[in-house]
């Protein structure tokens, strides 16, 4: 294969993750009313940022041992 | 309802997403150099990516959209197209089917049916299976559309030619491999997208428990027992307990067996992806590896309908209504997304939404040009071309199967369930396509013209059947009774479509051993070596350790699926 998936993946996931965290701490608080006063940006971003920095690990850890 | 109004934060993410779809397909590019690599990936995916594009290529609309709506209007009883389902079916076709679809080298499911059977049986496949997969793609992209037109505000015409690009640059560009990554981006942000409206609906219900609860009034209103929207098999003993209006024995024969494994066991969107598998075990284990988070599933598809049917009855009108008066189910999903998402989460799950419409769509493109190149064009109209010929094809398929399903999606649906739609074109094609699988794979008596005739006469049964029975408060037409008497009348129009399924099947198989026993064999004992159970040599798999096993991941996958059918019984 020409591209490890995880790559790309978690490339993504991280970017959503820093947008996400970003605007839940800059948002005005009046906007999480709807999702029950939870700021679920920030937390669903955490989420996001953990699962792409994952995948990027392991993209990175498989490129390494193939090398 | 009201129209979302999306901020910069939502748009950023969807621009994010497209950017990373265009530019996976851009990167492989390069690696697309012959037809196998642009229609089955150079059969060199891992087991874990062939697995999840597995589920995600069906993950289109019929399966968000309208999981969620049965889940509003049926309740908890639609987790049988999961449990009862698609689990079994995925394991048989792992476990017993893949050795022959993997092991003979067939490059798709028609072309199977010619090393087993013959041409024509080969030609009437691959000419329904390709009209059907333009079809289905047509629905998604019609049903995204209006989705986004109503939600959104979007033109119509803007998010059908905008989808259609998309699709059409990321498949042309790196072909299967290329539909496969992205079918594994979409699954992941599926997830990601929905969990959070999953997980605030059922704080807000109260959990699973307070769910329960608010659901007894919605059974209760309907005419039903208290529970008969959240248990799955409690009240199946009689079409009349449940709101599905069918019978334990017609959800077994009629979706357990029929509709699901002629799905899950003969379709070549979803076949394909364990074709491009890397090797033969890869291949056994791609519905296997597929199956363990399909069973979850339910949590992410249904339940949000359900908690919107919920809230919908106790806190007044959260659905909009349609034209008959009834809330409309299709909208459960987008409405609970403006519900209880911000701005921010609202732009990743209305993403995934897209994402969903747009994997189904890509998996019926590619599923639908391999079809169309190896099996029409190159065997009927231009044969013994060079690769790179077929390979030019490949990629002009990929436009005019893109072009048909645009017209697909003009001509519009006239159900207001989109799975029920899809459900009676399954029935009539693919419920006998079930029959001569079975009777190809395990007699090698069957005979050519026993599949073909079979197969026809299968297609023929579900037809006539269709049109002498109607459902419950139907007018004859497009719903059925269109021959003129009506014979019998079904409780619901799901429970049609499950007997349609069994009819089907049963007449294509006595047609297909009947018709077999009748006609001499064309192939010898030799020539169905690969092809046919009885003459190939079993596989052996001892030497790996037990998880990686198809034979033992398959049993932990069914017991894992009894016990959910037991915990929501």
């Amino acid at each position: 294969m020409t591209l490890d998936l995880r790559l790309p993946m978690g490339l993504m996931f991280t970017i959503f993750g820093a947008l996400l965290i970003g605007f839940g701490v800059i948002s005005n608080n009046e906007i999480y009313s709807r999702s029950l006063g939870i700021n679920v940006n920030l937390w669903w971003g955490l989420v996001l940022l953990t699962f792409g920095l994952l995948m990027l690990g392991l993209a990175l850890r498989a490129a390494r041992a193939a090398r | 309802m009201h129209q979302i109004q999306l901020g910069a934060i939502d748009y950023a993410i969807l621009i994010v997403y497209f950017a990373f779809v265009l530019g996976i397909g851009w990167v492989l590019r390069r690696s697309v150099k012959s037809s196998e690599d642009f229609f089955l990936s150079g059969r060199s995916i891992p087991t874990w990516i062939a697995g999840l594009a597995f589920l995600s290529a069906n993950l289109g609309a019929q399966e968000v959209i309208g999981m969620a709506a049965s889940g509003a209007k049926y309740g908890m009883m639609t987790s049988h197209f999961y449990w009862v389902g698609a689990i079994p079916a995925m394991v048989f076709v792992g476990v017993f089917m893949m050795p022959f679809y993997y092991g003979s080298r067939a490059r798709s499911v028609p072309e199977y049916l010619r090393l087993r059977f013959d041409e024509k049986t080969r030609g009437l496949n691959a000419i329904t299976f390709a009209t059907m997969t333009v079809l289905s793609s047509g629905i998604s992209m019609y049903a995204l559309a209006k989705l986004l037109e109503l939600v959104l505000g979007w033109n119509f015409h803007t998010s059908v030619i905008l989808s259609a690009i998309i699709v059409l640059v990321y498949i042309f560009l790196g072909g299967l491999t290329s539909a496969i990554y992205n079918e594994v981006l979409q699954f992941f942000l599926i997830v990601l997208g929905f969990l959070p409206l999953v997980l605030l609906g059922l704080k807000d219900v109260g959990g699973w428990s307070g769910l329960k609860e608010k659901l007894e009034p919605v059974a209760i209103g309907a005419g039903y027992e208290a529970g008969a929207w959240s248990h799955s098999w409690t009240h199946l003993g009689s079409a009349s307990a449940n709101p599905m209006g069918v019978e334990w024995f017609g959800m077994l024969m009629g979706l357990g067996f029929v509709l699901s494994f002629g799905y899950w066991c003969t379709d070549f969107l979803v076949i394909q992806r364990a074709m491009a598998a890397e090797s033969m075990s890869a291949a056994r284990r791609t519905p296997l590896v597929a199956a363990i988070p399909k069973m979850l599933f339910p949590a992410l598809v249904i339940l949000p309908g359900m908690i919107a049917i919920a809230l919908h009855n106790s806190r007044g009108g959260l659905l909009p209504l349609g034209s008959d008066g009834m809330p409309n189910y299709n909208l459960a999903v987008p409405v609970l997304l403006a519900h209880y998402l911000p701005s921010g989460l609202l732009g990743l799950g209305l993403t995934a939404l897209m994402a969903s419409f747009m994997s189904g769509m890509a998996g019926n493109v590619t599923a639908f040009n391999a079809v169309w190149t190896y099996d029409i064009y190159q065997s009927y109209i231009r044969p013994g071309q060079s690769d790179k010929h077929y390979l030019r094809m490949g990629h002009v398929a990929t436009v005019f199967g893109i072009v048909l399903s645009v017209a697909a999606a003009y001509a519009t649906t006239r159900f207001n369930n989109i799975m029920d739609m899809l459900q009676l074109v399954f029935a009539f094609v693919n419920a006998p396509l079930f029959a001569t699988f079975l009777l190809g794979m395990f007699w090698r008596r069957s005979t050519g013209h026993g599949a073909f005739f079979g197969l026809l006469i299968g297609t023929a049964a579900a037809a006539v059947h269709h049109g002498l029975t109607l459902p419950h408060d139907a007018v004859p037409g497009l719903k059925g009774g269109f021959l003129g008497t009506v014979l019998h009348t079904y409780p619901s129009e799901m429970a049609q479509n499950f007997w349609t399924a069994i009819v089907a099947w049963s007449v294509c198989f006595l047609a297909t051993i009947v018709i077999s026993l009748l006609t001499r064999r064309t192939k010898s004992d030799d020539e169905l070596k690969g092809l046919v159970y009885a003459l190939t040599p079993r596989v052996t798999d001892s030497e790996q350790v037990w998880y990686r096993r198809p034979a033992a991941l398959g049993v932990v996958v069914l017991g894992l699926t009894l016990a959910l059918n037991i915990l929501f019984w």
